[in-house]
């Protein structure tokens, strides 16, 4: 009778690249759900474009590089990528600023640094940082939340809007976007109101915008069902929120009056989504316990820091792409203890490796 | 040992160009090459520093004591700068104005300290005048690819504000490829400069691959052109 000796791994991880995607691509649904019930289809027709371009992008480039086009498009990515961009732009933005923030996420922050696996900036976020960057105007037109515009646009007018640049006749931009609860405070800040005043706007509700939090309420759905399937780990997400929560707390304690409350941070703009889903990227974020635990905190310090002080309103794409730059660093640093090792050199009593 | 003539040109507008290969000058390279009128300011700037640099630095390579020959390199560059200095002030001033800090700064570009030790005090007055003024539109033409690139990007405009270099009739040389209102303001920004000229880069390394990878028919072509180069030039 033959023993085969199989050699290693002999544990076959459970999730493949493409189902790891599958998963985070259906938890992010309750949420873009929520974001198009709130700003209207442009947020769907947004995503459906953007992934299209991601992956007819993915295509061109993993074809080019000759490498298998099926098997990588296969792993799903370029579909995660598309649509977190699409949630990060506004839901109105032209098609063309589209195809330039997915161009540059796809074939420069991914591919140009060997792909999936290889690219130490999250893609989607460089995509949103290039055409945010780029693009002032288009960037900050958000439109008022549908619950509270006395205008929305059909489906048909949306996709004009997104395909023309320009609205439908007899409308304005004017007309349909507001500022964004981070764009209100920190307007009214710099106008020297206090945070009490600026939050009596009835567009406010209980922490933040009802919109936002509801956004946000979705997401951490979506977030936590990716905690209970294990495809991502605890620490990122909460170093994230508590990364921005204390710092604002702090300040909001000593001063409530110039510094809006943690609740307010946390439930306005994109630290929900980027706690769970962005942060989160296995490829671009420290993969060592501490490591995660740093990582998320100063990602969430990073946001707090720049939206009071910085020259943006929101920050979560700078401050995750900030950390992309520390996370090879913090791995390093934080290698946990090989099991049978001491922290430093080869196990007790055993000269070699 | 010595470099031919065909070399030098080769070596100074391709194989060790100051811009592409040796990666000197990156700061006025990447802080100036925001529009086109500017790249080819700076690039004359550069080459006429260049040129004289290589050419006063060979007169005197058999007379400076080698103890002392840098601090002589440096004094002969700040002076040639300086004398620059004064003929854009005087006859490009809206020019002088864009570019500020940068002519001053010409002194300390390294490529120019670098020509003048590593070729123009080894070599005759001829020679060390062919390399400088070679290595200069090198320079120049990298600063003008980068210029055109990010200008075209940027602000959707070619040669905007040539008046500033050519005089009046500089008006009519603007080309407006789109409007400017969507233009791509990275392109414009110091991260958009480092991104084009990274792409430049791959481009140049990637056309000598393309070479290199069929040898058998191209190696004749560039042989034949670049011999014909000198008798052009």
């Amino acid at each position: 009778m033959r023993f085969r000796t199989e050699s290693s791994p002999h544990m076959i991880p459970a999730h493949s690249v493409g189902g790891v995607m599958q998963q985070v691509l259906m938890a992010l649904v309750p949420g873009t759900l929520a974001m198009a019930w709130f700003f209207g289809w442009g947020v769907l027709v947004n995503v459906v474009l953007a992934v299209l371009f991601a992956v007819a992008f993915e295509a061109a480039i993993v074809a080019a590089r000759k490498r298998p086009v099926m098997a990588t498009l296969g792993d799903n990515s370029a579909i995660v990528t598309g649509w977190l961009f699409a949630l990060a732009v506004p839901p109105l933005t032209p098609i063309w600023v589209t195809l330039i923030g997915i161009a540059f996420a796809i074939i420069v922050a991914k591919h140009l640094y060997g792909g999936l696996g290889y690219n130490p900036f999250n893609p989607a976020m460089v995509g949103y940082v290039v055409v945010l960057v780029s693009f002032p105007r288009e960037m900050a037109l958000w439109p008022a939340p549908d619950t509270l515009s006395e205008m929305s646009l059909g489906l048909g007018q949306t996709l004009q809007t997104i395909l023309t640049g320009s609205l439908p006749a007899a409308m304005d931009w004017d007309a349909i976007t507001r500022a964004t609860p981070l764009d209100a405070m920190r307007e009214g800040l710099g106008a020297g109101r206090t945070v009490s005043e600026i939050t009596t706007n009835p567009l406010f509700g209980t922490f933040s915008e009802t919109s936002w939090e509801w956004i946000g309420n979705f997401f951490l759905l979506g977030g936590l069902y990716l905690l209970f399937r294990r495809i991502i780990h605890w620490h990122i997400p909460v170093a994230v929120i508590l990364g921005v929560a204390i710092p604002a707390g702090f300040f909001w304690i000593l001063d409530p009056d110039s510094f809006a409350s943690p609740a307010f941070h946390v439930f306005s703009g994109a630290v929900i989504i980027g706690a769970f889903f962005i942060a989160t990227d296995p490829v671009s974020a420290s993969t060592t316990p501490l490591g995660r635990i740093l990582y998320g905190a100063g990602i969430g310090v990073l946001i707090f820091v720049i939206r009071t002080w910085g020259g943006y309103p929101d920050a979560v794409a700078f401050a995750v792409l900030l950390m992309n730059m520390v996370a090879p660093t913090l791995d390093h640093l934080t290698r946990p203890r090989i099991f049978g090792r001491e922290r430093r050199g080869p196990p007790p009593g055993d000269g070699h490796g | 040992m010595n470099p031919t003539l065909t070399e030098i040109i080769r070596d100074g507008l391709w194989h060790n160009n100051p811009g592409l290969v040796q990666l000197l000058g990156l700061c006025p390279l990447l802080a100036i090459s925001g529009t086109m009128v500017n790249a080819i300011g700076l690039g004359i700037a550069t080459t006429l520093t260049l040129l004289l640099s290589n050419v006063l630095v060979s007169l005197i390579r058999d007379h400076a004591r080698p103890e002392i020959r840098i601090p002589v390199y440096v004094l002969i560059i700040a002076s040639i700068v300086t004398a620059i200095e004064l003929a854009m002030n005087a006859w490009f001033h809206g020019l002088y104005l864009i570019l500020g800090i940068f002519i001053p700064l010409i002194v300390t570009n390294c490529a120019i300290i670098g020509r003048a030790e590593a070729f123009a005090s080894r070599n005759s007055v001829p020679r060390a005048a062919l390399d400088g003024l070679m290595m200069g539109l090198g320079f120049t033409g990298v600063l003008i690819a980068l210029g055109a690139l990010r200008e075209v990007l940027g602000q959707g405009t070619l040669m905007a504000n040539a008046h500033l270099l050519f005089g009046d009739w500089g008006h009519g040389m603007t080309l407006q490829l789109y409007p400017s209102e969507h233009g791509f303001l990275l392109a414009l920004l110091p991260p958009g400069a480092f991104m084009a000229m990274g792409l430049l880069i791959a481009a140049k390394n990637w056309i000598d691959s393309q070479f290199e990878a069929e040898p058998s028919t191209t190696d004749d072509e560039t042989a034949t052109a670049t011999e014909a180069s000198p008798d052009n030039a």
